[in-house]
């Protein structure tokens, strides 16, 4: 069944499984697997047809609590293991549930091949900058200076943009929300899920045991609407309260001026399908020197891995016929050895 | 050289010979010309009866250059006839090999038949009407050889010729060339009088049928394009290249038609990584690889463990540790398919002993991972993946059957519900309605399959997963024994060593000694007559390119004082140093007493 022909009944129930969620009190994983149990009865999909592959950490737990079939792999492979899944059974709604740790420290090559090659897989990244799991540790997004277990004087590596990693990956859907922001994830999950190809979500989630409040400052009711630049197509790249700030690029590098000042007409325009260069530019933009881009960065067409593998094999099948083995064996140079 | 050596061989088994190979070439692709390093080299053993083995003293020797004529002298026998090609033989090329004198003047080649032939001269010669550069004539001389050597065999030139119109149908001057110059060597043999005779080998008094030439890696690749057909499922390979698998890569990528989807992922844990996930989809999931390959996908082999998903995982051995000799053979893979991960991992492990065999070894391999829903380790290793045999052709009907069989019904469904006769437990297909769950690498509470720490619930898996395994025993043919079902001595061997070890075995039988082989194709579980056989004689050795692998599990295994013989030198073993080494290990008994 295709992913938009059938029209299911279910509901955010069907995909709750009878196992006691196990992560931390608090913890901003819970509103996203709300929001992916709101979200995947309303896609037309059949539950049957849902695989959740994960790899390790707190987030990686996630497929055990959807009522979907599941894998939760190794650390770091979730992307291997899920493309391996898409290739073979490319009529699947495939999602993978990751964390930076995992998907940015020890199973980095495997994200960044994945994206490169456009396997029709929605990659969630649970990005709470931090090892929850291990207890503490700083992670490739924490930020420079961190002090943690691991880093008591402070660590002195620079963290990961995750986007830009997934731009210069050439990923086809590049997205970020937050656990805090139901709403907005929720839409930006229907975007990810009708996306055909790779489509690489960041979702900020709050570990309030080992990094408490890192992203208080974008979901903050009362700071937010100064801190997110909340993206929509065609539409001017404006914040702030009463929509007074807005951005213009002096080249390659944006801007924050007061739109009053420039006038709205020139302020810059988002455009999910603009040369990579302008996502870069945004996915470069970090607080407290710019505000954060939420919402869709990049959403262009490409076709995906697994489509173009699989049309291999049925064009060579329709061209050729079904191989059989008896005559593969007998193809080439043979000879018989007649009887004495 | 290569190209060269493969031609002889398939004109030779066109001709109706038995014949064994052994392509040794150097680890880099270019490694300089004209030194020890880089020599290439090809050996072929062909007659009129059973061939074991490529031979271990050749008879005729062709050395291109001074380093070729170094490093294959102390192999050759006594007598033994060489063609050398005089051109290459001045004094630079002479010093870089490492001869102190003029080997052709100095006495280093009295006790062989030497014939010089300036086989770059006459090459050149053949081809003045081409409008080729030198370098290009150049290249055509190991043609000019070839055609030498089908001249002094008796051997017909068209399957070369026709080979080489296809394969430089692209470079039609290539094609002209290199005929030009096969059949110019051909000629030279017809009207020179240089050798004084040339040889019949008569046909090989071998089984009839319908023949072809197979090196290893094609008949893996075919076994597993077969089982793949004979489970009714897709194949799918993911794979990352290495020396010496990648060939199995480079065969199965060409049979889209046989629904075979090929994946060369970013590397050797993406491509096992992805073996698994088509596996969770219903495909035959496969990975193939080398040692250093293995090392790296060894978690994942663990996580098919913990998950029971049926996976082969192939390793070509080679060399090691580490990078190791990656174009030499060895079977040092042994214990790390056994034992190289975490935890008790048990699986089940699979070992191919000739080129052909490859092919019922990796159905064997399928047949076993989809009935017992478990990862397998099929072994193969250089020396039978790069040599070549003639391989009678199977009929559909010698194949087994794979039965592979998703669970559909929902009723009474738990994820880890086994089948009580094999302990599988059922094999569910994404898609499936109904039947949703989740499988991962934690502990499974037995049947419901959830998430389980519980101590005693642990140790019931542990014991249920190696009882699987251990239950295969009940499922696989005995030990194959060569010889009488007691003796003086048994030869124990696996893999690769196969024709060195009947060789061996058959020619002290002849000689009068008692001593029989025992070839083992499953190493784990090990087939059920093994104890039995070993009751049975008086002295246990164990002969493996290893430093005794297999020699420490039938040593533990059965409480028995067996002796091992053992060589890493990259190389397989010799008939006569097997002779040589049995003989002490018999006549030390003798002593000993
Ligand atoms: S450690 Fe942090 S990320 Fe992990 S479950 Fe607890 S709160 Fe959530």
């Amino acid at each position: 069944m295709s992913v938009n022909e059938a029209t299911t009944n279910l509901t955010r129930d069907d995909f709750k499984t009878n196992q006691d969620v196990r992560w931390c009190p608090g913890c901003g994983d819970y509103a996203i697997l709300a929001q992916v149990q709101k979200v995947f009865p309303e896609l037309g999909i059949p539950r049957e047809n849902f695989a959740i592959v994960s790899g390790i950490g707190c987030s990686s737990r996630f497929p055990y609590y959807m009522n979907t079939y599941g894998f939760h792999t190794i650390h770091g492979r979730a992307p291997a293991v899920a493309s391996g899944l898409k290739l073979s059974r490319p009529e699947l709604s495939v999602w993978v549930v990751t964390g930076d740790g995992d998907a940015l420290s020890i199973g980095g090559n495997h994200l960044i091949h994945c994206l490169r090659r456009n396997v029709d897989l929605k990659i969630l990244l649970f990005n709470n900058q931090i090892y929850g799991l291990t207890k503490g540790q700083y992670s490739p997004t924490s930020e420079f200076g961190k002090m943690t277990k691991s880093t008591p004087f402070g660590s002195v590596d620079e963290p990961f943009h995750p986007l830009s990693l997934a731009l210069g990956s050439n990923a086809s859907f590049v997205a970020r929300s937050a656990d805090r922001e139901p709403k907005h994830l929720t839409d930006v999950l229907h975007r990810a899920a009708q996306h055909k190809g790779s489509a690489f979500v960041e979702v900020y989630q709050n570990c309030n045991i080992f990094n408490d409040g890192a992203f208080d400052h974008v979901t903050d009711k009362k700071s937010k609407s100064d801190v997110q630049l909340v993206l929509e197509h065609g539409k001017p790249l404006i914040f702030g309260s009463n929509n007074s700030k807005g951005i213009v690029f002096d080249g390659f590098s944006p801007r924050v001026v007061n739109v009053a000042d420039v006038g709205i007409e020139n302020i810059a325009v988002h455009d999910e399908m603009a040369p990579l260069s302008y996502h870069m530019a945004l996915s470069n933009m970090v607080w407290p020197e710019s505000p954060v881009p939420m919402g869709v960065l990049r959403a262009i067409t490409r076709p995906a891995y697994d489509s173009l593998v699989n049309e291999q094999i049925s064009s060579t099948i329709a061209k050729r016929g079904r191989g059989k083995i008896s005559e593969l064996l007998r193809t080439g140079d043979t000879w018989t050895v007649p009887p004495r | 050289m290569q190209l060269t050596g493969s031609q002889f061989t398939s004109t030779t088994a066109l001709v109706g010979n038995d014949l064994a190979t052994l392509p040794d070439f150097p680890a880099e692709i270019r490694a300089p010309a004209g030194t020890l390093a880089g020599v290439s080299g090809f050996q072929v053993q062909f007659g009129s009866s059973e061939i074991f083995t490529p031979g271990d003293r050749p008879d005729v020797l062709v050395a291109m250059n001074p380093a070729a004529l170094k490093k294959e002298l102390g192999d050759l026998a006594r007598g033994a006839t060489i063609i050398i090609n005089s051109d290459a033989f001045d004094a630079r090329s002479i010093e870089k090999a490492g001869f102190v004198g003029d080997p052709l003047e100095d006495g280093t080649l009295e006790s062989f038949r030497v014939f010089k032939v300036p086989l770059t001269t006459m090459t050149h010669r053949s081809l003045e009407a081409t409008s080729l550069s030198k370098k290009d004539k150049d290249r055509s001389k190991n043609f000019f050889a070839l055609g030498l050597m089908y001249w002094l065999y008796g051997r017909p030139l068209e399957h070369s010729l026709r080979w080489i119109e296809r394969k430089f149908a692209k470079t039609p001057e290539y094609a002209e060339s290199n005929s030009l110059a096969l059949k110019a060597g051909y000629n030279f043999g017809v009207t020179t009088e240089i050798f004084t005779s040339n040889y019949t080998v008569p046909e090989a008094s071998i089984e009839p049928g319908l023949y072809r030439q197979i090196t290893g890696n094609q008949a893996t690749a075919f076994g597993f394009i077969a089982a793949a057909e004979l489970s009714g499922l897709d194949l799918f390979l993911g794979s990352y290249p290495i020396t010496p698998a990648s060939d199995i890569l480079h065969e199965l990528s060409r049979y889209k038609h046989f629904g075979v989807r090929t994946f060369q992922a970013e590397d050797e844990i993406a491509a096992i990584g992805a073996a698994l996930g088509a596996a969770f989809g219903g495909h035959i999931g496969l990975t193939t690889t080398s040692g250093p390959g293995v090392c790296l996908k060894s978690e994942a082999i663990n996580l098919a463990i913990m998950v029971e998903l049926p996976l082969v995982v192939a390793n070509i051995q080679r060399g090691g540790p580490s990078t190791g000799l990656p174009t030499k053979t060895e079977q040092a893979d042994l214990l790390q398919a056994l034992y190289g991960r975490n935890g008790e991992s048990p699986i089940p492990i699979i070992a191919a002993a000739t080129p052909s065999d490859c092919f019922f070894a990796a159905i064997e391999a399928v047949r076993i991972a989809v009935k017992y829903m478990t990862p397998v380790f099929f072994l193969s290793d250089g020396y039978i993946a790069n040599g070549a045999e003639p391989w009678k052709l199977p009929e559909d009907k010698d194949l087994p059957t794979i039965s592979a069989r998703f669970r559909t019904e929902a009723e009474g469904f738990f994820p880890y519900l086994r089948d009580p006769a094999t302990l599988a437990r059922p094999w569910v297909r994404p898609g499936t309605p109904g039947l949703e769950h989740r499988i991962g690498g934690l502990e499974k509470a037995e049947k419901s399959g959830n998430v389980s720490y519980d101590s005693f619930n642990h140790e019931k898996m542990v014991r249920l997963r190696a009882d699987k395994i251990a239950g295969i025993a009940s499922d696989i043919p005995d030990a194959e024994l060569h010889g009488d079902e007691s003796g003086d001595i048994l030869l124990i061997g696996w893999g690769g060593t196969f024709g060195a070890l009947r060789a061996a075995t058959k020619s002290m039988r002849q000689a009068g000694v008692k001593i029989s082989h025992l070839h083992l194709r499953h190493l784990n579980p090990l087939p059920k007559n093994v104890a039995t056989v070993i009751r049975s004689f008086g002295k246990i050795c164990v002969a493996e390119l290893n430093l005794g692998q297999l020699l420490k599990i039938i040593r533990s295994e059965f409480l028995v004082d067996a002796i091992g013989i053992n060589k890493v030198q990259g190389q397989p073993f010799r008939v006569s140093e097997l002779v040589e080494r049995i003989s002490a290990i018999l006549n030390q008994d003798t002593v000993g007493e």
